[in-house]
């Protein structure tokens, strides 16, 4: 088969920039910053091309590297894309230089290993996103682990260990389960294949002739480890802790792009692998997504404090993708799979702005601000435009992915059923109360702290540097989706295929 | 399986008898070396300076000496012991084991208070004991190998006389090991007088006929529960915690690693009839201790403070995981287990050897608090002490996760699925404690203040298993296809 290096470039260069990071002084804070950020882009630059040269009306995997690694258990180093890792792999590789330059000033302790721990991690994110072996997959999954769990226990907040342990130990569960149903899966196609693979290309063709009761375990190990990740209800007790305790960086990365490996790993193997399985279980975990959905909003609506209430939204925002993979419609999966780029952006630029302001008062709750737009306006304005996105007004990203997650769920075959979009809908109407009412009792108003006045200004240059390339995106995908939707559009309905061969008709 | 089996029941295929010695060289080497040692302690002075250096050179000699000649694989002295082969894979690891441990005992030692060239000499005996184990062909060479290896590993366990704690695991270590010893003793009378010979090969080839026997069947059952003793499984672990705290930091290096090791392989050895095929009916034993001691070990490890202690009950841990290999009991589990042993020990070695640096005078430096700021007090140190327990985890692309794999693998080609579900399932407890080294080391602050004397060939120690650490997670290969070359 033809190879094409390009994607192993992109894999590499986080990695070669995270290790020369290790010969750094200590003391040389600013140039390792300067380095990182240079490395990260440099990865940026790479998805782009990437990007640019990638074929759109193919539905088959692109940029193909295929190297033997293990040759005893035939596991080999295989990565490509299709238009739906491709987009993700650009929302990674596009918000890690954002984050590393927005933790200019909040990071101070221990630099150096802060910056390699997000190269390292960024390694993880790109190799789940194009890891075409099974076992490739697990390994970035679970390497991944690692340097989050460092900067979630380093440079957190008052409960960090709490919450590092807590975030370790809940993914390790679902992963080690998966680790099961992989090997069980890839002993099985050497009965049937003749040989012991983990080639995702292959393992498309065994999974659906698993047996069918034995499937449905298999489909169980899978989905509970990525709904653990995304995090569905009533898994996500992890991931308010990790937020909240996470530094900024942390939790833009957190909430930007490691979630999103959770949705990625249901439409990229729990759909096509166990097609009769999802197929059954979809009602079900459609009304616990839709669940997410309405209790991560009206536990929102209660929370003090700004960073903790964004938190419980990702629940719910959460709850919207994976309610559109279940559905299992063309225009459902392409929804969720824009709603994952929507997300990123959104809630990592409101995870950004909560991040601004912490920076300047060192104070997350609700009520200790107030009036602060005759303080800083151009802040105000910014954080205005992310709420919105995140609440899914017309013209900007969220609505786009939230309106055809809802219609696409609304005719779907598989989910045969009115009342899962009306409650989600409902969702988009809580949104909006949330994060109005947080705004209108941060920002308008009279001041209502003395304190404030002396401790806040407006946003630097930095800060505007980090915010307005998510803005300008947050308009444009609002504007003019195509451009998203094209890249993702063949490889859904492949998707959607493969899924609609093992289980008849149910899908037309 | 089928040929090499062919190849030792061939006759022709012996070499000729000057011949034997030489294919025998790493036994001879160590062999040798003990009485050269035994010269050098009784005419220098100094012969606690020389022996470490000796003691490494013999061990590496006879680790590549073997590694060398793993293709040379025969039967010697009419069907007593094996050469080549699987024996030599476990020989190997057996030297470097004892080669790491014994580069990072030189500084350790005048710590500890046992700086006399006695040490090494025992250490020597004991890996001779070892590879007379791994490879044995007769049960008679087991038992030989066996006491050679427990009896200097008494000793060992009690090298500082004037340490209470040290006396009492020499103590505690002694009795249940001569109690262990009792049931091996009585299995292979039993054995014998079921069957009439001690001859392995014998027992390998009439498996099936001898196993309609009820005697013989309890008389291998005396031998499995005896072993069970040596490899640390529950129900017979009691002995563990205690003796791996109370000894000095290397010696229980040694014993919980390259001790399991050897005991491993003589299981290996008397099971080969059902790695070759025969149905497995010790498969239920085995399932249930190695269920129980996945579970009892990483539960109880949770409520340790004490680092040599939580390592102890890790190894139990560690034993159930490859005892799930002896349950599914198929030719990849051999695979799987001699892989995972390797990773053990090298993950372990690096583990206790941290310790020992860390640990002060009078045992004391052993708690997690002793850890707490390590990352602040010595980077490289954390940094390695956090490899190793990420690797002793399982997490990928480390050694241990390698290990648990092909452990899983075969497992679940064995249909032995709950098994797998239980190790994972306990594998997920013992991440808890595992990464509480991490949250002592990296993310709280110095509690005890205290310098740590970094000594150098511990370090270059540490350093080597770390890589091995590495290179057998990123590249299981170079291990796994040596081991599958001398299986198929």
């Amino acid at each position: 088969m033809e190879q094409n290096l390009l994607l192993t470039y992109l894999l590499l260069t986080p990695i070669i920039g995270s290790v020369l990071v290790l010969f750094f002084k200590k003391e040389q804070k600013e140039l390792i910053r300067w380095f990182g950020l240079a490395v990260s882009l440099v990865a940026f630059v790479i998805s782009l091309v990437v990007y640019f040269s990638f074929n759109q009306t193919n539905p088959q995997f692109q940029f193909i590297h295929q190297v033997i690694w293990i040759k005893s258990l035939n596991i080999s180093y295989h990565v490509g894309v299709d238009g739906i890792s491709l987009i993700l792999v650009l929302l990674t590789t596009f918000l890690t230089p954002l984050t590393l330059l927005s933790t200019w000033k909040a990071i101070e302790k221990n630099v150096k290993m802060f910056t390699f721990s997000m190269l390292f991690l960024e390694v993880g994110m790109l190799g789940v996103f194009i890891s075409l072996d099974i076992f490739l997959f697990y390994i970035f999954w679970e390497a991944m682990l690692i340097p989050m769990y460092f900067i979630i226990g380093i440079w957190g907040g008052e409960r960090r260990i709490y919450a590092a342990v807590k975030f370790f130990i809940f993914t390790m569960f679902g992963s080690l389960l998966m680790l099961i149903a992989i090997i069980w899966l890839a002993v099985y196609a050497s009965t049937t294949l003749g040989y012991f693979t983990t080639n995702l290309l292959d393992l498309y063709k065994v999974g659906p002739t698993v047996p069918h009761d034995i499937q449905g375990w298999m489909f169980g190990a899978f989905f509970l480890s990525f709904a653990i990740k995304v995090p569905l209800f009533p898994l996500h007790t992890w991931l308010p802790d990790a937020h909240v305790e996470a530094p900024t960086a942390g939790s833009v990365i957190l909430a930007g792009v490691l979630l999103k490996m959770g949705t990625y790993g249901l439409v990229r193997f729990c759909l096509p692998l166990f097609p009769q399985s999802a197929v059954q279980f979809a009602p079900i975990i459609s009304v616990l997504a839709v669940i997410g959905i309405i209790y991560g909003a009206l536990v929102s609506m209660v929370q003090t404090d700004m960073k903790k209430l964004v938190a419980y939204s990702s629940v719910s925002h959460l709850g919207f993708v994976v309610l559109g993979i279940f559905a299992m419609t063309v225009e459902s999966v392409q929804g969720a799979v824009i709603q994952m780029v929507n997300h990123g952006l959104s809630t990592g630029a409101l995870f950004l702005l909560v991040g601004v302001l912490y920076e300047r008062t060192h104070r997350r709750d609700i009520a200790f601000y107030g009036g602060i737009a005759k303080l800083v306006p151009l802040y105000s304005t910014v954080l205005m435009i992310a709420m919105l996105s995140s609440i899914g007004l017309p013209g900007l990203n969220g609505f786009v992915g939230e309106f055809l997650i809802l219609i696409g769920s609304f005719k779907s075959p598989v989910l045969n059923s009115w009342w899962f979009t009306i409650f989600a809908a409902s969702g988009v109407i809580f949104a909006a109360v949330y994060l109005l009412w947080m705004y209108q009792r941060v920002v308008f108003g009279q001041v209502t702290n003395e304190e404030l006045k002396h401790e806040l200004t407006d946003m630097n240059l930095r800060e505007m540097i980090v915010i307005v390339p998510i803005l300008i995106f947050i308009v444009w995908i609002g504007v003019y989706p195509s451009t998203f939707l094209k890249l993702t559009e063949v490889s859904t309905q492949s998707i959607l295929q493969q899924v609609g061969t093992f289980t008849g008709n149910l899908l037309k | 399986m089928k040929r090499e089996r062919g190849q030792i029941k061939n006759d022709t295929n012996m070499p000729q008898n000057n011949y034997e010695y030489f294919l025998l060289m790493p036994q001879l080497i160590i062999a040798v070396g003990i009485v050269l040692s035994v010269l050098v302690e009784l005419t220098t002075k100094k012969s606690e300076q020389i022996l470490p250096w000796l003691s490494i050179a013999l061990f590496v000699a006879a680790a590549f000496d073997s590694i060398l000649n793993i293709n040379q694989n025969f039967v010697l002295f009419g069907g007593m012991i094996e050469v080549g082969g699987k024996p030599a894979i476990f020989n190997f690891i057996f030297n470097i084991g004892a080669a790491l441990v014994v580069l990072s005992s030189i500084d350790y030692l005048k710590k500890y208070g046992a700086y006399f060239g006695e040490y090494y000499i025992l250490v020597q005996s004991s890996v001779l004991g070892m590879m007379v184990m791994s490879g044995a062909k007769d049960i008679l060479m087991i038992f030989m190998g066996l006491e050679l290896m427990s009896i200097c590993f008494y000793v060992l366990a009690g090298i500082n006389r004037k340490k209470l704690s040290a006396n009492e695991a020499s103590m505690k270590y002694f009795l249940l090991g001569a109690f262990a010893t009792g049931f091996i003793v009585y299995g292979i009378a039993l054995i014998y007088g079921a069957t009439g010979t001690t001859s392995i090969q014998n027992l390998v080839e009439n498996f099936v006929t001898y196993s309609s026997n009820i005697i013989f069947i309890l008389g291998f059952v005396f031998f499995l529960v005896g072993f069970s003793f040596k490899i640390a499984a529950v129900p017979f672990h009691m002995w563990v915690p205690d003796v791996y705290h109370g000894s000095a930091t290397s010696v229980t290096s040694l014993m919980s690693t390259t001790g399991k090791t050897a005991a491993f392989s003589v299981l290996i050895i008397m099971l080969s009839a059902v790695f070759s095929g025969a149905s497995n009916v010790f498969r239920p034993y085995f399932a249930t201790i190695s269920a129980l001691s996945m579970l009892f070990g990483s539960v109880v490890a949770i409520s340790q403070t004490n680092l040599k202690r939580m390592l102890a009950y890790s190894s139990i841990a560690h034993a159930g995981y490859m005892a799930i290999g002896l349950a599914a009991g198929n030719i990849f589990s051999v695979a799987g287990i001699i892989f995972y042993l390797a990773a053990y020990v090298f993950m372990n070695i690096g583990a206790f050897t941290i310790i020992s640096i860390v640990e002060g005078e009078n045992d004391s430096k052993t708690d997690l608090n002793s850890f707490a700021g390590l990352n602040a007090k010595s980077p490289i140190l954390a940094a390695l002490m956090a490899l190793f327990m990420f690797a002793l985890a399982g997490i990928p692309p480390l050694a241990g996760f390698f290990g648990k794999y092909y452990v899983f693998i075969s497992a679940i080609q064995s249909h032995l699925t709950w098994l797998a579900i239980l190790g994972v399932l306990s594998s997920v407890i013992s991440v808890y404690f595992y990464i509480r080294v991490v949250v002592f080391m990296y993310f709280k602050e110095s509690v005890e203040d205290f310098k740590i004397q970094i000594s150098p060939y511990s370090l270059t120690a540490v350093i080597i298993t770390a890589l091995l650490v590495l290179v057998f997670g990123i590249l299981p290969d170079t291990l796994m296809n040596v081991i599958t070359s001398v299986l198929h």
